[in-house]
């Protein structure tokens, strides 16, 4: 089963509400809770990074007999440095993303303590794709 | 704990989920800082003590099903986010008490913190 949700970048209020809308699917097709929790804080901290870093983009979701697969792409100035990017504490967010609860550089340490599997592939000045896989 | 018996320990306004005010949590986490909140243990049966007022604060409560935030120092967000708050059933309350306090008068009340002193140490 494949799903696809767009996130609006202009908006910082509204982020997070693709997560919100696959958290409820996922519980809807009676995924275990601990599934359910591992994507959505996942794809929650993906989503606004889509929009702190990017002008939004899509979230595509393919619901697999053995695992859920999550690709998030946008075309936003890309990572220069993914290890460097990777590292807890290390962030490039902005005061004002810093004043609403996020830009601590935990982004993505927590993507992947919550993923089974992750990918990034970033080119600077094309964009950002983040593939996540949370096994069933 | 009740979340009616935090209302009365913090002499707290409800400002969104009166229905739900007699839910039970177990635990509690103090933060302004949402991907800590994400990176820990807070769940379910969690409130969250916050001095952040903005809709991420909700969302973040929604991706980890959290019932409920007690916004501190008096704060009161805007009627999006309580709306919000509202739509995602979860309780608000909002207290005069500065965040430390708050979460000094509700652990001496028995509301502990995920797992014991000794790991978090």
């Amino acid at each position: 089963m494949k799903l696809h949700y767009e996130v609006d970048g202009e908006e910082f209020a509204a982020a997070g509400q693709a997560s919100g809308n696959i958290k409820k699917m996922l519980k809807q097709l009676g995924i275990a809770s601990d599934v359910i929790r591992k994507i959505s804080i996942a794809v929650y901290e993906a989503e606004i990074n889509m929009v702190i870093h990017a002008d939004g983009g899509t979230v595509d979701v393919d619901i697999q007999t053995d695992k859920i697969y999550i690709a998030l792409k946008d075309t936003g100035p890309g990572i220069p440095n993914i290890d460097l990017a990777m590292r807890e504490g290390y962030s490039t967010a902005s005061d004002e993303v810093r004043d609403l609860g996020f830009g601590a550089g935990m982004g993505l340490p927590n993507i992947q303590k919550n993923s089974d599997f992750l990918k990034i592939t970033s080119a600077v000045g094309v964009g950002t794709t983040v593939e996540i896989e949370v096994n069933l | 704990m009740k979340i009616s018996k935090i209302k009365e320990i913090l002499t707290a306004d409800t400002l969104a989920g009166e229905e739900r005010i007699d839910t039970e949590v177990i635990c509690a986490c103090g933060s302004d800082l949402m991907s800590d909140v994400l990176a820990g243990e807070a769940k379910e049966e969690f409130v969250l003590l916050t001095g952040l007022v903005n809709p991420q604060v909700i969302r973040t409560a929604e991706m980890v099903d959290m019932r409920a935030i007690v916004f501190v120092r008096g704060k009161t967000p805007t009627p999006e986010v309580l709306e919000l708050a509202e739509e995602k059933g979860i309780v608000v309350l909002s207290t005069k008490c500065p965040l430390y306090i708050a979460s000094g008068l509700l652990y001496t009340n028995g509301l502990r913190g995920a797992g014991s002193v000794e790991t978090a140490l």
